[in-house]
């Protein structure tokens, strides 16, 4: 790992300026995704910016018609919540089984919002919840929000401060691991809400993405044969030597009907 | 004393808490890396990038001008010193001898896989030293690689060495080919497999690490290094890299964390940095990181196989043939040669009455890391090839699983194999009749049904092997072309006050050693358990030794330290005899009392030891002191054998499995420590199902390695695996006094081939005749797919 300056501010507006004041700044978060990159000489750089001295960024608030989760709550608390248990038990559930306990109790779901890992889960849970990204400056909606791997909208000096995920009703997370790093192989979040049916898959292709067809056919008829022989196309979906792109288009077509069976 | 050379004490069969675990539980063990020498540098090893390429300029100024940089070295700097040697010489088929191209510490010319060291750095940090090193400009000339053994054997493959033509190191074989063909081509039946047994990474805890240190008055290098045979180490650097005396070389191989195999290897490293040490005359220290160490630790396995197994009309084995290519990577580490044949082809009798039996093994050069052994060596990979063979004869036969194996059970022993190897005692039936008890085999149907309700597929499998651990005896390794012995070393030291100090020449490296060890001395001398310490690790401390490696310690390390014991008591009858007053004759050794036969007169080991380094009142002659060593060579492998039953549970739609149980039934011969052995067996069988579901090292086609991190190797992790139901059917191995065997190799070997003919057996109903290892999730979706597209 190369040197670099540490920051830890103790306000929005001091991690911003110290972001803006360096050549190369990275906002810390729980690290787990940023420091193995670093720790890799993948990247290099010149300052990081903690997040861990400002306050008021790990609050979980019930607005009625949503939740609004801070940046910087952890995977774990998340998992933990009794409001998310109750309002969004699917977005719990989906905390709970990201990464393993170390991640969990690190790992924040800004961080995650903000890195975009095309295999990472909260991607999926945003899109597929519907939730609104708030940064320091505008909200923008998770459609608008999740680009292609690792890319956001996000400006350079632009922190993600809360995430709001509308109240649906009813929603469930059902993940296919890899089984050496635990990210989604393919894991797809099914909810009905007020905005409809939506079904948003992550791990499988180079960044999350809906599935018309899956979310066409339960509007229609919301059970699990509706889209059990909905497939989707392997053209552009990754492929590792853990799965190529045709067990991950079949793993998605799996796990969205495992899904809607799990909203009950 | 009994015949097993029990004193009665109860240490030996105690599940006594491990001595070295108030330690290791603290965070107080003592690693290479732990260990800091006044004016200690760092060195940072410049690693080959490619695979393959002819090296242009290393041009190093940039890095010897960097801040806090001592020295930079390449290949050539080094030249003149030796190579980094080979254990055993191989000879081919026609009788000559294999291919054993030069292996300079670090690159001259050429590189021949990623990984290779190309520089090392030495600066003030260890920072300093890695940032140094990346201002190193390499040329490297690619050269076409070949990264598997389909591509290296393939006609006009690229060379890794010129003087290796078709990159063969070899062409051995063992048995009698023209025997094992003919009773092939006369049998009823005859089944055929074509199996590859994937390479694997051997991912200890502790990654590597070697300080090198050079003390200019004394002319003395000393060693410390993550090594699993510190005198082996001393060997083969003084001797054939460094040319050092052995009173001028000091091996420490302190707490060391696991190897299997990977740290048996005398590596470049270890030469690379004494030597620089002597260079420099200061201490220099090198810690791999886990990046580092998957493409720089050998690696294991990687075997492509075809066979055929002939059998008569009642199903017992007429006749088999093997024929193997085993990749050996781009250079011969230290064992790379005989893990693939003298560990393997002697293994194919199994527990089988096979009466001809035919192994042919190509060694292959290609441009990945050197292979090297792996908890099992060459036992699991022909163990995994016999008994899928036999599943599959089984099926082609219609006998069941079962039946087969038991009609073609060994049963009268000492049994000669066709394959060089006599086994000395075991009992396969009762094994076999515990574990299909212990995992109710019987009732699998109603497990199978009740499976498909939920929509699962439910299979189960077995395995029933023999292993051959203690490699030996030195004569007979020496005239297979082994270039050390196969002997072990114990001292036993006891202390004028009766506190004991053993001294092996094994080492423990995650084992339980200072434990074991302490339990043999302490029954058979008669002190308690807690007077007894074992020492390991250091050439200036012990004796001399082998290591440890193949199942070995216990039943030659552990035969040398009893040996050393039983001539302590000789000694201490001599004395004894002389302050009773008695005749050397009469006098009794038992439970640490010398007594007078027939008398309660008695003297104990304490008195007796207290006498010795006082001897006032001393037998004329006898020298003073009460410390013996013992050299142990063994007169036969020990032959521990089991069987083992793995259940799974398949999701035909995910092509998921999971092992719903694991039952072993295991004869290891004579249990010191029941703890240790269950915990031995617990890790091989976590090794073992590694392999059989999770674990696969991948190259790509230039010789870039795609597995080189936990984020796409899959280790096990705890909750892959079922509770290990384990069970134990003791037979006494004959030619050692504590009629021990070895364990720590026993679930790698034996449980793979269970775990691959359970998912089979899941999947038959769908025509599934073989999957190959790891059985993921996604080969056993495609071989489902391939299945139903034949229907």
């Amino acid at each position: 790992m190369d040197d670099f300056q540490y920051h830890a501010p103790s306000s929005v507006d001091g991690v911003l300026s110290a972001l803006r004041g360096a050549d190369d700044g990275k906002v810390l978060a729980g690290g787990m995704s940023l420091v193995p990159v670093l720790k890799l000489g993948m990247a290099a750089p010149s300052d990081l910016v903690s997040l861990r001295n400002v306050p008021g960024l790990s609050d979980i608030e019930d607005h009625g018609h949503c939740l609004k989760i801070g940046a910087c709550c952890t995977h774990a608390q998340v998992a933990a919540s009794s409001v998310v248990q109750e309002r969004i038990p699917a977005l719990a559930a989906m905390a709970g089984r990201i990464g393993d306990p170390q991640v969990r109790n690190c790992g924040t779901i800004g961080g995650s919002v903000a890195h975009n890992d095309p295999a990472a889960d909260y991607p999926a849970a945003c899109v597929g919840l519907g939730a609104t990204i708030i940064t320091d400056r505008r909200k923008i909606s998770s459609d608008d929000f999740f680009g292609s791997m690792f890319e956001t909208p996000l400006e350079e000096d632009e922190l993600v401060t809360a995430v709001c995920f509308p109240i649906v009703d009813r929603a469930a997370y059902a993940k296919f691991e890899n089984p050496a790093s635990k990210y989604a192989v393919a894991g797809v979040m099914v909810a009905e809400g007020d905005d409809g049916v939506r079904v948003a898959v992550t791990g499988a292709g180079a960044g999350v993405f809906r599935v018309a067809e899956m979310e066409a056919a339960l509007a229609d008829d919301f059970s699990a044969d509706a889209v059990s022989g909905i497939g989707v196309s392997s053209d552009g979906l990754l492929s590792d030597n853990v799965a190529g792109a045709e067990y991950r288009a079949h793993l998605v077509t799996v796990m969205a009907k495992r899904a809607v069976e799990a909203c009950g | 004393m009994s015949d097993n050379g029990s004193n009665g004490t109860g240490f030996i069969g105690a599940s006594l808490k491990r001595k070295e675990d108030a330690r290791f539980l603290t965070g107080r063990g003592r690693y290479t890396d732990d260990i800091n020498l006044p004016g200690q540098l760092y060195a940072h090893l410049l690693r080959s990038t490619v695979a393959h390429a002819n090296l242009g300029s290393v041009d190093t100024s940039a890095a010897e001008a960097a801040p806090g940089v001592h020295a930079v070295f390449t290949g050539p700097d080094m030249e003149g010193v030796g190579g980094v040697p080979t254990g055993w010489l191989i000879h081919s088929k026609d009788g000559s001898p294999m291919v054993e191209p030069a292996h300079p510490a670090m690159a001259i010319g050429k590189v021949r896989h990623v990984g290779e060291i190309v520089a090392i750095v030495v600066a003030e940090t260890r920072d300093q030293a890695r940032e140094a090193a990346a201002l190193i400009d390499v040329d490297y000339q690619d050269l076409p690689a070949v990264a598997s053994l389909e591509a290296a054997r393939a006609d006009g493959a690229p060379l890794v060495w010129d003087e290796a033509d078709g990159n063969l190191c070899y062409d051995w074989e063992v048995g009698d080919r023209a025997a094992a063909e003919a009773a092939i081509d006369g049998a009823a039946h005859t089944v055929s497999i074509d199996v590859v047994n994937q390479r694997l990474v051997p991912n200890a805890i502790e990654p590597r690490a070697a300080i090198g240190n050079f003390d200019p008055t004394t002319g003395e290098y000393t060693l410390y290094t993550t090594s699993q045979n510190p005198h082996l180490i001393r060997l083969l650097l003084g001797a054939f890299v460094l040319g050092l005396p052995e009173h001028k070389l000091r091996i420490v191989a302190p707490d060391v964390g696991g190897g299997f195999g990977s740290k048996i290897p005398h590596y470049a490293e270890e030469a690379i940095l004494t030597w620089t040490a002597g260079q420099l005359a200061r201490p220099v220290k090198w810690t791999s990181d886990r990046s580092e160490a998957f493409v720089s630790d050998t690696q294991g396995r990687d075997h492509i196989s075809t066979a055929t197994l002939g059998l008569d009309e009642d199903g017992k084995f007429v006749g088999l043939k093997v024929s193997t290519q085993a990749n050996l990577g781009a250079y011969l580490s230290t064992f790379a040669t005989c893990v693939p044949t003298y560990l393997y082809g002697i293994l194919f009798a199994g527990p089988y009455t096979t009466p001809a039996i035919y192994c042919e093994v190509e060694g292959v050069f290609t441009n990945t890391v050197p292979v090297d052994a792996l908890r099992g060596a060459g036992r699991p990979e022909a163990t995994y090839l016999l008994e899928r063979l036999v599943d599959k004869a089984a099926a082609a036969t219609g006998i069941d699983r079962v039946d087969i194996r038991r009609r073609n059970f060994i049963r009268e022993f000492p049994y000669q194999t066709p394959v060089a190897l006599q086994y000395d005692q075991g009992d396969y039936d009762a094994t076999l009749d515990l574990a299909l008890e212990a995992s109710d085999w019987d009732g699998f149907e109603a497990r199978r049904n009740e499976a498909a309700g939920r929509g699962k597929l439910r299979g189960i499998g077995i395995s029933t092997f023999i292993e051959a651990c203690g490699i030996a005896p030195s004569a007979v390794v020496g005239s297979l072309g082994a270039r050390a012995g196969l002997y072990e070393v114990g001292s036993v030291r006891v202390h004028p006050t009766g506190s004991v100090s053993v001294f092996t020449g094994t080492h423990s490296h995650g084992q339980g050693h200072e434990t074991t060890f302490a339990q043999i001395v302490a029954e058979t001398l008669g002190v308690d358990f807690e007077a007894v310490d074992v020492v390991h690790g250091d050439t200036n401390a012990i004796p001399f030794g082998m290591g440890t490696y193949g199942s070995r310690s216990l039943a030659v390390g552990g035969t040398a330290i009893y040996n050393a014991v039983q001539k302590v008591i000789a000694k201490g009858k001599k004395i004894a005899a002389h302050l009773l007053e008695a005749s050397e004759e009469d006098i009794e050794f038992a439970d640490g009392n010398f007594t007078v036969a027939g008398t309660d007169r008695s003297k104990s080991i304490g008195e007796v030891a207290l006498t010795a380094y006082v001897p006032h009142n001393y037998p004329e002659g006898l020298e003073p002191g009460l410390e013996e060593t013992a050299f142990y060579d063994p007169l036969n492998f020990t032959f521990p054998a089991g069987t083992h039953v793995a259940e799974v549970e398949v999701d035909p739609e995910t092509g998921e499995v999971e092992l719903v149980a694991v039952t072993g039934a295991d004869d290891v011969g004579r249990i010191i420590n029941p703890m240790i052995v269950n915990g031995q067996l617990h890790g091989g069988l976590a090794h073992g199902i590694g392999q059989a579901l999770l674990e696969h090292c991948e190259y790509d086609d230039e010789g870039q390695l795609v597995t080189g991190s936990y984020m796409n190797y899959t280790m096990p992790r705890a909750g892959d695996l079922p509770n290990f139901n384990i069970n134990h059917n003791t037979t006494h191995c004959t030619h050692n006094p504590l009629g021990v065997k070895g364990v720590g190799e026993v679930g790698s070997i034996g449980v793979p081939p269970a775990v691959i003919n359970a998912v089979v057996d899941a999947l038959s109903p769908l025509g599934v005749t073989h999957i190959e290892m790891p059985a993921t999730s996604q080969r056993v979706w495609q071989a489902i797919q391939a299945a139903q597209a034949q229907d």
